[in-house]
Order: C-alpha cells, then sequence, then structure tokens
C-alpha cells in the first residue's frame, strides 16, 4: 500500500510537465494477453500490490468481465516509471479485445499516442490484430510491439532456439507489413517496428519476464539465458532479472511520443477547425495556458457518483470548479465536480490537470463517448470517431416488473451514452424496447450489466437479426400518388454504387438531410463513383442510401422537397419487405405534378405518395433482403478440423481458408450472424473445450435466394404484419 | 346514384328544399366536414333536424371513395357537403370516377363562402382573383406559394379570398394574419406589413355574423369570435367599393 501511495504522489508531480508523460494503448486480438500484460505492468510499477497482479486483473474491473475473462470497458490507469534516471507518468487505457466492441478501440485510440501491439508467439497475427492496427494508424497513434505467451513456445511447442527466431521474425515482418499498409506514407518508414531498436519486445505477460535487445545490453542478460531459464522451468527467477515492467515500459518511454511531440502532427488529423487560431494553436503546442480543448472517449458508470467523462486534454488546464462547454449541448455551461485521475478502479481526486492527460470528470451531464468539451462555447468539434461496424443483433427488452419500467429507461439510456455501439428503439406498434448491439455478446454483456448492476430484472427476447433491404437492379418511374390524388411523383430507384456506399459508410461523405456545401458534396459524390449530373442532384444522404432530385421546372417542388425528403427517410428507415433499413439504394425523383393549392399537398398528401412511389419502383427492381455476416477464425487442434467444419457448414458458414501450424490449424470461414446464435456453446462441446475462436462482423450479403421469402415470412410475422409483403399492384393501387 | 347536396353556410335552416327532398328520398346518407365545416350544428342535431342517420366519412374516405361509390353503385346516396359541394376539388375527382362507373350523379347547390364573403363586404365579385386557402405550417412544411397567388392577384389589381385551414382546428383569422406576416419575412415584396388593409369575415351565414376592415396591426389583435374566419385582401378598389368597406365593414353586423 506504501509505494501505491507513494507513487500516486510522484504521478502528481509528473502531471504538470507533458515531457515526461505517455498516454497509451495496449491493443491485441482477444486473448492474446492484453488484460493480463495491463495488469503485470501496473502492479509491477507499484500501483497495486504484486501478488495480486495477473489474477486479479485491475483492468477488467466490471466483475463479469473476470466472469467471462473479456476484456469489455477501456479504463485508464496511470503509474510511474523510472527511465535514465527520470520519472515519467505512463497514462495506460485498456482497450477492449473483442471486435463485439469494435466503437470502443477507436475511441481510445483517439486519447492515446502510442500503442503497445501485443501479438500472441503461438497464434502470430490475427484478424483483429490487423483491425487494431490499422486503427491506431488511423488515428495517427503510433506502434510498438510485444510479442506474448514465450513460455508457451517452449513449454508446449517444444520449439528449438532456432525455431523460437524464425516465429518471432515472421511477426514482426508482418506487423511491418500491416503498418506499410496502414499508415500513412510520412510514417510508413519511421514507424517500422525494430528488433536491434528496441521497438520490439519479447516475453510472458503471464510470468511476468520480458526481454529486447536494448535490455540485453543494459544487463547482459542474452537471448541464450532466456532460454534456457525456460526450459529449466525458472521463469520466477528471469522476472526477477528481466522484469516484464521495466523492458516495456522502458520501450514505451523511449520509443512513443510525449504528448506534446504527438500533438503536433495528431491534431491535423483529428480536428479540423483553424490550426492558426488560439484553440488550434494551443492544441497544436499542447499549451496548458490556452483555452480548454477536451474529448471524452468515454463515461464511465459510477455506483455513487454517477457519470463520469474519461478523455484527453489536448490543451488548457482544468480545474476543480470550473465551467466548461460541451460542443452541440447549446449554451449550457457545465461546472467540474470533481476532478481526477483513474487509477485501475481508483478514482484519485486532483484539484488541476494540465493538458496532455487523461482527465476524469464528474459533471459533464449531456457529454458521451465523443464529445468535445470546451472553455470556448463554440470551437469546431473534434473528427467524429469512425465506426467499424453497425448494429447487427437486436433483442426485445421489458422491465419484469412494471414499476421498473421508467428505471429500465434510464438505465438504457445512460448505457447507450456510455457505450455509442449500443442503440435503443422503441417499437412504435408494441411499445417495446428494443436493444441492438454488435454482436450476441455484446448483448449479452450489456444484459448482464442492467441486472446485476443496476439491479433492474429484465426479461429479454432471443437475439433477432438486423436485416438490411436493397434493390437487385434499376427500376421505374414508377407514379406513386397522393390519398386526395393531386398530387404525383414518378420515382426511379437502382443499386447505389459501391464507392457512394464506402465513402458513405466510412464517414468520408457524412449523412445529411440538408445540403449546405453543394460543391463540396459534389466532388465528394463523384469522386466516390456518382456520375456528373446525378451529383450535382444530390438531396439528401441516409445511411448509405441517397435522394436525387432529377426534375426540372417543377412548379412549387421547392416548397414539398422538404416532405419528399421525410417520405425517403422514412422508406430508408422501413423497406417494403420487411420493414427493414434500406442499403444502398438511389433513389431517383424524376418528375412531380403537384396541386397549385398548397393546401392540398401538406404532409398528409405528399409523404404517403413518395414513399410509396419508392417501394413500388423497389417492387419493380427487384427487393432483395440482406443479412449481417460475420468471419468466424477456429483455433483447434489439427484432429478435431472436421468437428469443427461440420459445426461450421451446419450453420451455412462457408470455410474459407485453412492454415496448419505445428499441431494446430486455424479455420477462416465466413458465416450469417442469425447462423452463429449458441455457436460459443456448440463448438465448446464439439471439441471438446479445446478450441480457441473469434469472430469479425463482415458487413451485409445478400440471403440465398430460396431463404428470402422464407425469412421474409418470418420477420414480418415477428414484427405483427401480414405475412407477405405487398406487391407492386398495390402500390399502383393506392 | 350519388347526390351531392350543399348544406349552404349555418344550419339545417339552410338547407334547400331541393336538398331535403334529395335527403328523405336517399337510402344512405354520407356527410363530410373535412374539406368545410357548418358553423351552427354539430352532427347529432343535424341528424335531429334531417330526421335520419349520418355516416360522417374520414378524409381517406372521401379521397378514396371507396366506400361512397360501393354504396352508390345499388343505391340512392347522399353525400353532405357544407357550402356549395362543388367547390371542393375533391369531390369532383369523386364525381368523375362515380360517371366512369356508370353511376349516375346529382349536384344540389347552396350558399358558399365564395359568393358571401364578396356579398358581406360589399366588394365586386368580378374583381376577385383566384382564391387561396392557407394551411397551418407544420413540421419541414411552410409553403409560401399562397403568398405568390395572393400576389399576383394584387399586381393585377385583383382582391384575394383568404380560406383558412381547419385541420386538425379551424384557423383564426389572427393566427392567419400572423402566417401572412411570417411568410412576408420569408418572400420580402413587401404585400404584408403592419398598415395593410385586410378584412376579415367571422361566421358567413351566421346569425352573429361579423365583417371588419382595418390595418392587419390594428386587427390581429381584435377579437372576432368563435371561427369560421375567413379572410379578404382587397386589391385596387373601386370608389362604390371603397364606400362599401367603410360603411358596412367598420362596425360589427350583430
Ligand atoms: N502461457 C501464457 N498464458 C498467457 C500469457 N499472457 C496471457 N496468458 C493467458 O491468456 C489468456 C488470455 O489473456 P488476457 O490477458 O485475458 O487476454 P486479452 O483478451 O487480450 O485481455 C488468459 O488465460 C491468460 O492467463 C503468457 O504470457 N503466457
Ligand atoms: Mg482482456
Amino acid at each position: 500500500m506504501g509505494r501505491k501511495e507513494d507513487n500516486i504522489k510522484k504521478a502528481m508531480k509528473i502531471m504538470g510537465d507533458v515531457e515526461h508523460i505517455r498516454n497509451i494503448g495496449i491493443a491485441a486480438h482477444i486473448d492474446h494477453g492484453k488484460t493480463t500484460l495491463s495488469d503485470n505492468l501496473i502492479a509491477g510499477a507499484g500501483m497495486m500490490s504484486e501478488e495480486l497482479a495477473g489474477k486479479q486483473l485491475v483492468l477488467d474491473y466490471d466483475e463479469q468481465e473476470q466472469a467471462r475473462g473479456i476484456t469489455i470497458n477501456t479504463a485508464s490507469a496511470s503509474m510511474v516509471h523510472e527511465f535514465e534516471g527520470k520519472e515519467y507518468l505512463i497514462n495506460l487505457l485498456d482497450t477492449p479485445g473483442h471486435v463485439d466492441f469494435g466503437g470502443d478501440v477507436t475511441r481510445a485510440m483517439r486519447a492515446v499516442d502510442g500503442a503497445v501491439v501485443v501479438v500472441c508467439a503461438v497464434e502470430g497475427i490475427m484478424p483483429q490484430t490487423e483491425t487494431v492496427v490499422r486503427q491506431a494508424l488511423r488515428e495517427r497513434v503510433k506502434p510498438v510491439l510485444f510479442i506474448n505467451k514465450v513460455d508457451r513456445l517452449i513449454n508446449e511447442l517444444k520449439l528449438d532456439g532456432q525455431q523460437m527466431m524464425a516465429r518471432f521474425e515472421k511477426i514482426i515482418k508482418e506487423i511491418n507489413k500491416l503498418i506499410r499498409r496502414y499508415a500513412e506514407e510520412e510514417y510508413r518508414d519511421k514507424w517500422m517496428v525494430r528488433v536491434e531498436d528496441g521497438s520490439v519486445a519479447f516475453g510472458s505477460a503471464y510470468h511476468n519476464w520480458a526481454i529486447s535487445v536494448p535490455f540485453m545490453k543494459k544487463s547482459g542478460i542474452s537471448f541464450k539465458d532466456v532460454f534456457e531459464h525456460l526450459q529449466q522451468d525458472k521463469q520466477k527467477e528471469l522476472a526477477k532479472k528481466a522484469p516484464l515492467h521495466q523492458v516495456v515500459l522502458d520501450m514505451v518511454v523511449k520509443h512513443l511520443p510525449n504528448p506534446k511531440e504527438a500533438q503536433k502532427y495528431r491534431i491535423p488529423k483529428i480536428w479540423h477547425g483553424d490550426l492558426e487560431s488560439p484553440i488550434g494553436k494551443a492544441m497544436l503546442t499542447c499549451d496548458p495556458k490556452g483555452p480548454v480543448a477536451m474529448m471524452v472517449t468515454k463515461i464511465v458508470m459510477d455506483p455513487h457518483a454517477g457519470e463520469v467523462a474519461v478523455g484527453r486534454l489536448f490543451s488548457g488546464t482544468l480545474r476543480k470548479g470550473q465551467e466548461l462547454y460541451i460542443i452541440g449541448a447549446g449554451k449550457k455551461k457545465y461546472r467540474i465536480q470533481q476532478l481526477s485521475m483513474m487509477v485501475g478502479p481508483d478514482r484519485i481526486p486532483v484539484d488541476e490537470l494540465d493538458a496532455g492527460n487523461i482527465p476524469a470528470i464528474i459533471g459533464l451531464k449531456d457529454a458521451i463517448a465523443g464529445s468535445t468539451v470546451s472553455s470556448e462555447p463554440n470551437i469546431e468539434p473534434f473528427e467524429p470517431m469512425k465506426h467499424y461496424s453497425e448494429p447487427v443483433v437486436t433483442v426485445a427488452i421489458e422491465a419484469k416488473h412494471t414499476k421498473d419500467l421508467p428505471r429500465l429507461i434510464e438505465v438504457l439510456r445512460t448505457l447507450s451514452k456510455a457505450d455509442p455501439s449500443l442503440r435503443v428503439e422503441i417499437n412504435q406498434e408494441t411499445g417495446e424496447h428494443l436493444l441492438s448491439g454488435m454482436g450476441e455478446l455484446h448483448l449479452e454483456v450489456t444484459v448482464y450489466r442492467i441486472v446485476n448492476e443496476y439491479k433492474v430484472e429484465v426479461i429479454t427476447s432471443p437475439p433477432i437479426v438486423v436485416y438490411r433491404e436493397t434493390v437487385d437492379h434499376k427500376a421505374g418511374p414508377f407514379e406513386g400518388k397522393s390519398p386526395n390524388k393531386h398530387n404525383k411523383f414518378y420515382i426511379e430507384v437502382e443499386p447505389l454504387e459501391k464507392g457512394v456506399i464506402e465513402a458513405i459508410e466510412s464517414g468520408e461523405i457524412p449523412e445529411m438531410d440538408r445540403i449546405k456545401d453543394r460543391k463540396t458534396i459534389t466532388k465528394k459524390l463523384e469522386e466516390a463513383g456518382l456520375s456528373r449530373d446525378e451529383a450535382k442532384k444530390i438531396e439528401a444522404i441516409r445511411g448509405p442510401n441517397i435522394l436525387l432530385d432529377m426534375t426540372w421546372g417543377v412548379q412549387y417542388l421547392n416548397e414539398t422537397m422538404e416532405l419528399v425528403k421525410q417520405a425517403f427517410f422514412e422508406a430508408v428507415e422501413r423497406g417494403p419487405l420487411a420493414n427493414e433499413k434500406l442499403y444502398g439504394v438511389k433513389v431517383r425523383l424524376v418528375d412531380a405534378k403537384l396541386h397549385e393549392d398548397s393546401i392540398h399537398r401538406g404532409p398528409a398528401q405528399v409523404i404517403p405518395a413518395v414513399r410509396n412511389a419508392i417501394y413500388g419502383a423497389m417492387c419493380q427492381a427487384a427487393r432483395v433482403l440482406l443479412e449481417p455476416m460475420q468471419k468466424v477464425y477456429v483455433n483447434v487442434p489439427t484432429e478435431l478440423v472436421g468437428a469443427v467444419t461440420r459445426e461450421l457448414q451446419q450453420r451455412r458458414g462457408i470455410i474459407e481458408d485453412m492454415e496448419q501450424e505445428d499441431y494446430q490449424t486455424i479455420i477462416h470461414a465466413k458465416a450469417p450472424v442469425a447462423e452463429m446464435f449458441g455457436f460459443a456453446s456448440a463448438i465448446r462441446s464439439a471439441t471438446g473445450g479445446r478450441v480457441l475462436w473469434s469472430t469479425e462482423n463482415s458487413g451485409y450479403e445478400r440471403v440465398p435466394r430460396d431463404l428470402q421469402p422464407q425469412i421474409v415470412r418470418q420477420i414480418r410475422e415477428r414484427k405483427g404484419l401480414k405475412p407477405e409483403p405487398y406487391d407492386e399492384a398495390y402500390y399502383a393501387g393506392l | 346514384m350519388l347526390t351531392f347536396v350543399g348544406l349552404g353556410l349555418y344550419d339545417a335552416d339552410d338547407i334547400t328544399i331541393r336538398g331535403k327532398k334529395a335527403i328523405e328520398e336517399a337510402d344512405v346518407v354520407f356527410a363530410e366536414f373535412y374539406t368545410s365545416k357548418l358553423i351552427g350544428m354539430g352532427v347529432d342535431e343535424l341528424e335531429r333536424a334531417i330526421r335520419k342517420e349520418i355516416k360522417v366519412l374520414s378524409r381517406e374516405e372521401v379521397e378514396d371513395g371507396k366506400r361512397i361509390i360501393e354504396e352508390a353503385a345499388g343505391k340512392k346516396v347522399v353525400l353532405l357537403v357544407a357550402g356549395d359541394p362543388m367547390i371542393a376539388t375533391t369531390h369532383v375527382s369523386l364525381r368523375i370516377i362515380a360517371e366512369e362507373l356508370g353511376i349516375k350523379t346529382k349536384i344540389v347547390h347552396n350558399a358558399s363562402i365564395i359568393s358571401a364573403a364578396p356579398g358581406l363586404l360589399g366588394l365586386q365579385n368580378y374583381k376577385f382573383g383566384r382564391t387561396v386557402s392557407l394551411p397551418f405550417p407544420q413540421e419541414n412544411y411552410f409553403p409560401t406559394s399562397a403568398y405568390d397567388f395572393i400576389y399576383e392577384n394584387y399586381s393585377r389589381g385583383l382582391h384575394t379570398l383568404i380560406l383558412l385551414d381547419i385541420n386538425p382546428r379551424p384557423m383564426s383569422a389572427n393566427e392567419a394574419m400572423q402566417i401572412l406576416l411570417d411568410m412576408e419575412e420569408k418572400k420580402g415584396k413587401g404585400l404584408f406589413n403592419e398598415k395593410t388593409l385586410i378584412a376579415v369575415i367571422a361566421r358567413a351565414g351566421a346569425p352573429d355574423c361579423l365583417v371588419r376592415a382595418g390595418y392587419i396591426g390594428e386587427l390581429i389583435h381584435e377579437d372576432f369570435g368563435p371561427p369560421l374566419h375567413s379572410l379578404v385582401l382587397p386589391g385596387q378598389l373601386h370608389f362604390a367599393e371603397e364606400e362599401a368597406l367603410e360603411k358596412l365593414a367598420h362596425k360589427s353586423m350583430s
């Protein structure tokens, strides 16, 4: 305890000395040892008692994270490390290891300047390794490499020294390949990791030792020594001679930038305001005297204090009692009620905190993960953090006891604020609450928290897949009439260009209800693959769908356009097949005939007319149901491959690749999310538990043609709709 | 057989004798109060007055016409409409559909605001331009084409009868004047301001009918009592019309 408090004191001192701060994240494929590494670093640095390290899993402080052994929330922890006679404050953000929680990873990346990429020596580079490296580089976060679980190479795989070296080389080569692929040109060479300069370390997070070339030179320990210690099962001794935290944190201090250095090149990437303005300059130089600019990357729920906003302070100094603005939340000011640093599960209150740190603030009530907070009312917000995938699984959730309903609504609201990859909607027909997330596990975890942390008993439906609707080919014009027959709209639909879909999904082209800067957006659409004639006619972008006004000189259309858009938004929200959202549909308004008297073309007339025209045109264009797909990676002893492929094939899975390595095989497959429910227990029993597996959402694909009618019927019945979707004739007769 | 029976402006006393006969002979009596309303009588009272059950149709039922047409195919159907039935375009469409299907149609005319308004104000009917309707602004819908039509009339020296929305509730003359001023803000052609001469007609055809002419800035604060209200924007006034406005429309008529 003494050492911990001592270290907290030291931390308070360094806080104000930005050159001695490092903000880092640890990123890895699930199970490669992120949490174990984080805990042992924290313990090694004296922020918790040493015996507990590796057992208590400080950063997995959510109860169920421990139960499930996965890291769900990004918490931050600060530690003090001495390097070449100077003390450094290292703020570590633990990032989740499961792609189901993809949103969190990106947000943590925003707050840090460097990342320790952990790769399991046995498994090597896995899909999520690639994802996290890509995310880090996209945020201009510099990577270093830690190759973990080296003990297993010798104890389990019985490799000799040379084979081990070969394995390391392969991993390093592949990481550098990823860096070359995803880094911007300027950083491509500068950021390569190299054994010789110590930007790569090896070791065992679990057994608490690590080694790097600079450390070998410093300590005189040779690679041969390491190998012998392992063979003779003397890892405890090794941990004394080459402590994990020392080697890894040395690497962090030496190779990862301090906030001041990093902000110089990161700010232009993550903030698009005027760099010459006072706030721009202050952020570029990480100036504690400048205006406050902070990005909230996480909302942590404290059972007593409520919502705690954690994020990165890019400029200015925070003080208790200070009043701040949340950009986009209006002119309201929010007072800092409590200011603190996070150390594992503890929040240590401080009076002030300078630019470059990771503050935790109580009092920013309306902040959500992603909010920009400032002492100025109107600064340009930070670049929104991109989500790599949309929610694909939904459960209906209701309070077990009706009296708990208001509480449940409150809890759902809070949870979705803290985790923007969760979505809460109300089913207008049934009044039930729908909770959508990135996968089955994501929702299970969320429901677990509702019950155990927030103490609301709930009933949930089995998970339901979120489908999408699109069209097969171009069709129309389809005439949609208003109920009073005085207005007619002519609509064509067709599949939206792939490049445009991608640009909208990546955020390159933002969704918009109103076209403000037509020139810029036209150019972007053209670059993404839309013809110039169409790009100029853009009226609205919603989801990866667009509305174009291709008409010429239709009288009164301008004052009706907002209603046309509203109809488009409604159609996008609920497609004609199964009331699922539209995906990749281009809607072209090609003509309209409007009643001259505005009283005869209000919302009640125009909206149904346009919506029905869109639906009718979609019928003509052959409606297609899309389902979310998942990549599945399964790592099993080779003799069990048959059992796994059988299980996958039963689930409409397609085996895409198989890599055999030593005694194990890694299966790469793709399967519909709908078929993957319950896979966890099925695969466990099929392999007697001797399996490691993970999944990654991989977008939408067409439901097999012969299955579509049946699935459509199921969805419609579930939603209380008539089993068969309406046909073209129906929309024509309206 | 489908007969459109105009109810006139106020209550059952306004129904013409021809109209009464049509009702008496009818197998089914429908009514719609979506396009316009009777001021002085609710449906129940009207039923008692005509001693027949009335089926009130919703907007959708009037617009798609299916229910009316189905009945009219084999029976004598009357559709009661406030005012003069064919003033509402919807009824013209309905009549066309019926005729196309070989269903005979008939119209029983009655008084309408279209003729009552000039009459009450003493303005010449032939000097009116196209009538406009003023809808309630709604979310994402604040059409200003009414302004353009009024402007067109005005610039040709013509008067404009401005009918006010009755859905979801009747618009008051005061609200209407405010909407016109709001449109002015958007269009900026100088048609409406505090000093614009305008006329209000409240409850045309009723015993407590009221007309007032004056500046918008003044009238917008006056209380004209229960609905229905309409407005007239006078164009170029003939001296006889000017006199009429002064004598007939500056004092209450009750
Ligand atoms: N043998 C061995 N096992 C390790 C090592 N590091 C982590 N593990 C184990 O690997 C599993 C996953 O580790 P964890 O830290 O939870 O991984 P995360 O999912 O990346 O957070 C746990 O059972 C750890 O005990 C290591 O260096 N050697
Ligand atoms: Mg973990």
